[in-house]
């Protein structure tokens, strides 16, 4: 029988404890019994061994954002069907169509971010390459 | 009453027990996993693998991390400090707190008191994974920024997105599991069906003559794109684009070393092991097997021993993948991701629920026809 009371929660936070004292102790250990000898080089960002010729970029591509956005939103939905699925039998038909025209509209809202291209990673680049191959291959066809 | 029932009696102490069991455990299991998968990629490759350190190499492990103790921890010079130093906790902390919900052995009594064989039995069990699993991102999105350096925040960028696109995969492919606890603890409504001791006793019994009832045999599609999504979650080959070390160097850890590296290395095989415990337990019955009549005295360890078997088998699946599969390219990954795995697992949510309502009430036209 699952426990229903908050007391489920105690092992969870002594675990929390522990684990976090574990790390910071080990960490101060290893402060201890490591040794330190910083020089210019060594803390400089990692290059591949050379001293770095340029600051690092603190930006990235919005790709990652829209993903970012995508995925609030499928989160959502699952948050909706986990409370469906776990009372499935009391909801009966009603609920099942109900949600059934919720994943509907979520399947119709995927079908259109794929057909907007949101989901291709590199379309643009990808576009051009496939116009230069058949470009390509044209030109193959008439000089034959 | 004796003195180990009262002290069984008391949540403090049982608590207490059961946490330090479990961290020990995590811990031996660790080691041993890391072994067992730099052997068995050794005699995937022909090598002999680690063979020094111990019976077999076995102690490898408690070397590397020896060796890691006392290795210098370089912290470069644009760090964000703070975070930078938080980042391999906050990556132990869900490795560690995803374990305490997953029943690993039948429950047994000490007199009047149960002590089950689960750190702690949360209603809301699987709901706990899905948001200890989302808490993971935190570590490699923090890691990678806060170390002020190119390679580790393309890596965590990439990490992050990989590990929320399949984060849904993944919960998609888990509603069916709780659907089908749902359906057949029919009548026995508010048990919780998204307890993972309640999962695993619904798989009791045989599903057909000597085939077990576990939930793997409805389910075998969901276990599939969970165990996909498992993989790309843990960041493990094929979908270790994280660490790519041909393009990324080590990903979001490239400035971290020494002890600190042996945080992430640690939580990185601890999620490993505790997916394909989740696995095991969701879809191959947990611990549940036979005893084949043994007297009690050693009965009870074989539960234990089914839900170990399990999980390393599962494990070696991981390592095989490792071992047979190369490293799939980014966009390969994220289409994989969003237009596979997504609406495979969509449409077979709604199937699976159809057949189940139909399997559960009939069909909802008799009653208005008969």
């Amino acid at each position: 029988m699952p426990q229903t009371d908050l007391s489920a929660y105690l092992p969870i936070a002594l675990m929390f404890v522990l684990v976090v004292g574990f790390s910071v102790v080990s960490l101060f250990l290893a402060r201890l019994v490591a040794p330190r000898h910083p020089t210019p080089e060594k803390v400089e960002p990692y290059e591949c061994g050379i001293v770095p010729l340029q600051e690092p970029v603190q930006r990235f591509p919005v790709k990652f954002y829209l993903v970012a956005m995508l995925y609030v939103i499928f989160d959502i939905e699952i948050v909706f069907l986990f409370a469906w699925a776990a009372s499935f039998d009391d909801l009966g038909w009603y609920g099942l169509a109900a949600v059934g025209l919720f994943t509907f509209l979520l399947i119709e809202t995927l079908v259109y971010v794929w057909r907007r291209g949101a989901l291709d990673w590199n379309l643009p680049r990808r576009r051009r390459y496939q116009r230069a191959g058949a470009a390509a291959g044209d030109a193959e066809r008439t000089a034959a | 009453m004796s003195l180990l029932e009262r002290l069984f009696a008391n949540v403090w102490f049982t608590a207490a027990v059961k946490v330090v069991a479990a961290f020990a455990l995590l811990l031996v299991a660790v080691i041993l996993l890391v072994w067992i998968e730099r052997k068995i990629v050794a005699d995937m490759q022909n090598r002999i693998g680690p063979n020094r350190a111990g019976p077999w190499g076995m102690l490898q492990t408690v070397a590397d991390g020896l060796k890691l103790l006392f290795k210098e921890s370089v912290v470069p010079r644009k760090v964000e400090l703070g975070i930078y130093l938080a980042a391999p906790i906050a990556a132990m902390v869900p490795a560690f707190l995803i374990f305490m919900v997953i029943p690993i052995g039948r429950p047994f009594t000490i007199g009047e008191t149960a002590v089950t064989l689960q750190v702690t039995d949360l209603n809301i069990a699987l709901l706990f994974v899905l948001a200890m699993s989302s808490l993971a991102v935190y570590a490699v999105v923090l890691a990678g920024w806060a170390s002020g350096s190119k390679y580790p925040l393309l890596g965590g960028v990439r990490a992050t997105a990989q590990m929320i696109s399949y984060e849904a995969a993944m919960g998609l492919a888990l509603v069916p599991v709780v659907l089908l606890a749902s359906a057949q603890s029919a009548g026995d409504v508010g048990l919780g069906t998204m307890s993972l001791s309640r999962i695993v006793e619904l798989q009791q019994g045989s599903f057909r003559w000597m085939i077990p009832g576990w939930f793997v045999f409805w389910l075998a599609p969901s276990f599939v794109l969970y165990f996909i999504a498992a993989v790309a979650e843990t960041n493990r080959a094929p979908f270790d684009l994280v660490e790519a070390e041909s393009e990324l160097v080590g990903g979001y850890h490239t400035e971290y070393s020494g002890f600190r590296f042996a945080l992430f290395y640690l939580a990185e095989y601890l999620n490993m092991f505790n997916v394909s415990a989740l696995a095991v337990t969701l879809f191959f019955g947990g611990w549940l097997g036979p005893d084949f009549g043994l007297p009690p005295w050693i009965a009870w360890v074989m539960p234990l021993f089914w839900f170990f078997l399990k999980t390393f088998l599962l494990v070696f699946l991981f390592i095989w993948l490792r071992a047979t599969l190369p490293r799939l390219r980014y966009d390969q990954l994220m289409d994989l991701g969003w237009k596979r795995l997504i609406p495979l697992a969509l449409v077979w949510l709604m199937l699976f629920a159809l057949v189940t309502a139909f399997r559960t009430w009939g069909a909802p036209w008799t009653e208005a026809l008969g």
